[in-house]
């Protein structure tokens, strides 16, 4: 696959970055469904956020156009600020409830 | 000019004063208004009548135009002539000594207050009536004095007798109206403007026909407010008021409200001798006919009130032969000897706590002098012997009679004359000579009345005395005649030829004539008492005739009262059944609808929107179910959605994600 630009020297091309971006998405996602503990779940949505900024980086750097780098920084603060939240929530259920599995926490069902 | 529109406006200013703080505020202390605006309204009177004396022209005070357009302007005006001067004089002088006498009479009386705001608002309607420059002003003052004369003869209300005789009044009153708002109307027809002054300048032009109709139509509302036959029968009810209004209102001013108007409208009589014939007919009808009731009545102020009656015969006698002047004459000094007359027995009636029955009085000479010296001034006056008020005017109305043409009226008016010499001694005699007939009780309580009545009674006996030859000496050519004569000044009967042979054997059988009733009421009642009854018995039908007043009050029951309450029933049942019928049947078929309507609410709408509902309920029982409250299943859903979404748009696109690269 040939683009336009200056990556068209590069060794890694831009296919190398959105493998490496859908593995770990792909990574995290599997995290996200199988895993129980909600600090490997947070982990496993980082992972996931991560691999979308690779994503933007990569088409950042390969369309020549910073937008793509900026959004890849507000995902980074953004995923700051929900780790915070999240750990914030996992602590507050911990000691409320004495769990640190997702499936123990049912309450909102019908 | 202010001091014109004030005469009537500061009684108004009374009446609210005393309207609205009266109950609460003012209490005993309400006559302080009522008697200060009277006062002030009677000094402006007077202030007035030395303009007018003066010779000025007519004032007239216009201060709003209450109707205006399409050519037809009515204005609140008030017109200042000799004529309305001397009604004012009248209506505020007459009206103030018994403003004045109100005060020790009704001392005590719960509706102090409200008698006082009657009595003012009475002065209001009367000066408007008087002051009035046009007929709709005359018309307002003329219903204000009605609904006033009712208010003040139902005064007491918890007398049943009072309210009857107050409603009488007014349902008799307003068949006069009836007759008088006709002739307004028929004014404003011919003349397009209810303007005296436009009115009798363009009189002429009336068709003698035209000017009959008119001036019968004004002569039936005269008849009803001024108690002549057939519509007298509510005065003599109305002496269940208190005495100052029969005073005040059923002797002094109000019932001459007829008399002004038909000297008010002579330009339009002069026009109609028919009229003429008729009022003066009547008017010497009724003085006879109330005269010969007079006779035999036992009720002090019964006895007034048909001799007032009688009075106001001889004054529209005298409009009717033209006398126009002798019948203010008239109306003035019987004002005086009138309403002296009625406050005295006020006070007679005041000493005795209430008597008004003369076979329970005598001999009050010696307990009540005052009262019993201005009562006999008074009765002296009114039987017409010189040189007191009565004798100058009624005889000039006799005398105007005779020399007009009219012998037939002359010999009723002396035979009234007689008859009014005779009762009105009869009464004094009855009340005040001879042994006393109170019961023990009664005459134990007996006082002279305080100076607040009997100042008013002086001052009154004072005018009664002098009244006569102040304003009416030398006859037909005295001081009256010729301030009155601008106004009056007309065709019929006022040809003034001088005092001659004539008028002064007219003059003397007049004399004669009282002293005739005089020595019949002494004969009779003083030197021998036996002889009345035993004439009583004598003439047993005609007695009873008269003592049942000629049975005229159960006439018109039967012929107008119970027809008319039939009447009512029938038109009551015709509501009740048909009126209320339909209304009750409408009311019905909305209430059916109403039920109607509320079924297929509850049946058919309910039902539809049960409906729906259950639906929803059903609906959510199934999908309730995906709401596990596990987030893995939450993240399976949302990703298997990521997944068809971006498959979908993929393919939507064509196919690959590098073509969406290359497009890029």
């Amino acid at each position: 696959m040939t683009g336009s630009g200056g990556a068209d020297t590069d060794v890694i091309t831009l296919t190398h970055y959105l493998v490496v971006s859908t593995v770990l998405f792909a990574i995290g996602l599997i995290g996200v469904l199988i895993r129980r503990n909600f600090i490997i779940v947070l982990m496993s949505i980082e992972i996931m956020l991560n691999a979308a900024n690779l994503n933007l980086v990569a088409f950042s750097h390969y369309l020549d156009s910073l937008t793509g780098q900026i959004v890849a920084l507000f995902v980074i603060a953004i995923a700051a600020g929900e780790a915070a939240v999240g750990l914030a929530i996992i602590v507050v259920i911990f000691r409320g409830k004495l769990a640190t599995n997702v499936d123990q926490i049912n309450l909102l069902k019908w | 000019m202010l001091s014109v529109a004030l005469i009537p406006l500061l009684p108004l200013l009374a009446v609210l004063v005393n309207g609205i703080f009266g109950r609460k505020y003012l209490k005993e202390s309400s006559h302080y208004f009522a008697v200060g605006s009277v006062a002030i309204s009677f000094v402006l009177s007077v202030s007035l009548l030395v303009r007018t004396l003066s010779g000025e022209p007519p004032i007239t005070v216009t201060l709003y135009s209450w109707i205006f357009g399409g050519g037809f302007d009515v204005h609140i005006g008030f017109l200042i002539d000799p004529l309305s001067s001397v009604m004012l004089m009248v209506v505020t002088g007459v009206g103030l000594l018994i403003h004045i006498y109100s005060v020790g009479y009704m001392h005590g009386d719960e509706g102090y207050y409200r008698f006082f705001t009657y009595l003012n608002l009475f002065m209001v309607s009367m000066l408007l009536l008087v002051m009035g420059d046009n007929y709709l002003v005359l018309f307002i003052g003329w219903e204000g004095v009605g609904l006033c004369s009712y208010l003040l003869i139902a005064f007491w209300f918890e007398k049943e007798s009072a309210t009857k005789a107050g409603t009488k009044a007014f349902v008799v009153n307003r068949i006069g109206d009836a007759g008088f708002l006709i002739a307004i109307f028929l004014i404003a027809q011919q003349f397009g403007t209810l303007n005296y002054v436009e009115v009798f300048e363009r009189a002429h032009e009336l068709s003698t026909g035209m000017a009959t109709a008119i001036a019968l139509c004004l002569f039936i509302g005269a008849v009803g407010k001024s108690a002549q036959l057939p519509l007298y029968t509510w005065l003599p009810d109305a002496m269940e008021g208190p005495t100052p209004v029969s005073a005040l209102i059923h002797a002094a001013t109000m019932v001459t409200a007829g008399v002004y108007m038909v000297v008010r409208n002579h330009a339009i009589y002069d026009l109609a001798p028919i009229a003429m014939t008729v009022v003066a007919v009547t008017g010497g009808a009724t003085a006879i006919f109330a005269a010969t009731i007079g006779l035999v009545q036992t009720d002090i102020k019964r006895v007034l009130a048909y001799s007032t009656v009688s009075q106001l015969g001889y004054m529209f006698l005298g409009c009717g032969v033209g006398a126009y002047a002798a019948a203010i004459f008239h109306l003035v000094t019987h004002a005086f000897f009138k309403a002296l007359l009625f406050l005295g027995s006020g006070s007679v009636i005041h000493a005795l706590g209430g008597e008004q029955d003369i076979r329970k009085m005598g001999g009050l000479k010696a307990e009540i002098p005052v009262t019993a010296l201005t009562f006999l001034i008074g009765t002296i006056a009114i039987a017409g012997l010189p040189p007191l008020a009565g004798f100058w005017s009624k005889d000039e109305i006799l005398g105007m009679a005779f020399k007009g043409g009219h012998q037939a009226l002359w010999l009723v008016g002396m035979t009234g004359a007689f008859l009014t010499s005779f009762y009105m001694f009869r009464l004094f005699y009855l009340t005040f000579a001879g042994t006393t007939r109170m019961a023990p009780e009664v005459a134990h309580h007996v006082h002279e009345s305080p100076a607040v009545m009997t100042i008013p009674l002086a001052i009154l006996a004072g005018l009664s005395l002098l009244g006569g030859l102040l304003l009416g000496f030398p006859p037909e050519g005295g001081w009256l005649h010729a301030f009155l004569a601008p106004v009056v000044a007309g065709e019929a009967g006022e040809a003034h030829e001088g005092f001659g042979q004539l008028d002064l054997a007219l003059m003397a059988a007049s004399v004669g004539i009282a002293l005739a009733g005089w020595w019949t009421a002494y004969t009779m009642y003083v030197r021998k008492p036996e002889l009345a009854p035993s004439l009583a018995a004598r003439f047993q039908g005609a007695y009873t005739l008269l003592l049942n007043k000629y049975w005229v009050d159960e006439l018109y029951d039967a012929l107008f009262v119970e027809p008319s309450k039939q009447l009512g029933r029938a038109w009551g049942w015709f509501d009740r059944v048909v009126v209320d019928g339909l209304v009750n049947g409408v009311g019905r078929m909305t209430a059916g609808s109403a039920w109607l309507s509320s079924w297929i609410e509850k049946h058919v709408i309910y039902a539809f929107l049960n409906v729906i509902g259950y639906g929803n309920h059903l609906g959510a029982a199934v999908f309730r179910r995906l709401q596990t409250g596990y987030v893995h299943h939450y993240a399976v859903i949302l990703i298997v959605g990521l997944f068809l979404m971006v498959s979908f748009f993929v393919w939507w696109q064509g196919g690959s994600v590098g073509r969406l690269l290359v497009l890029r």
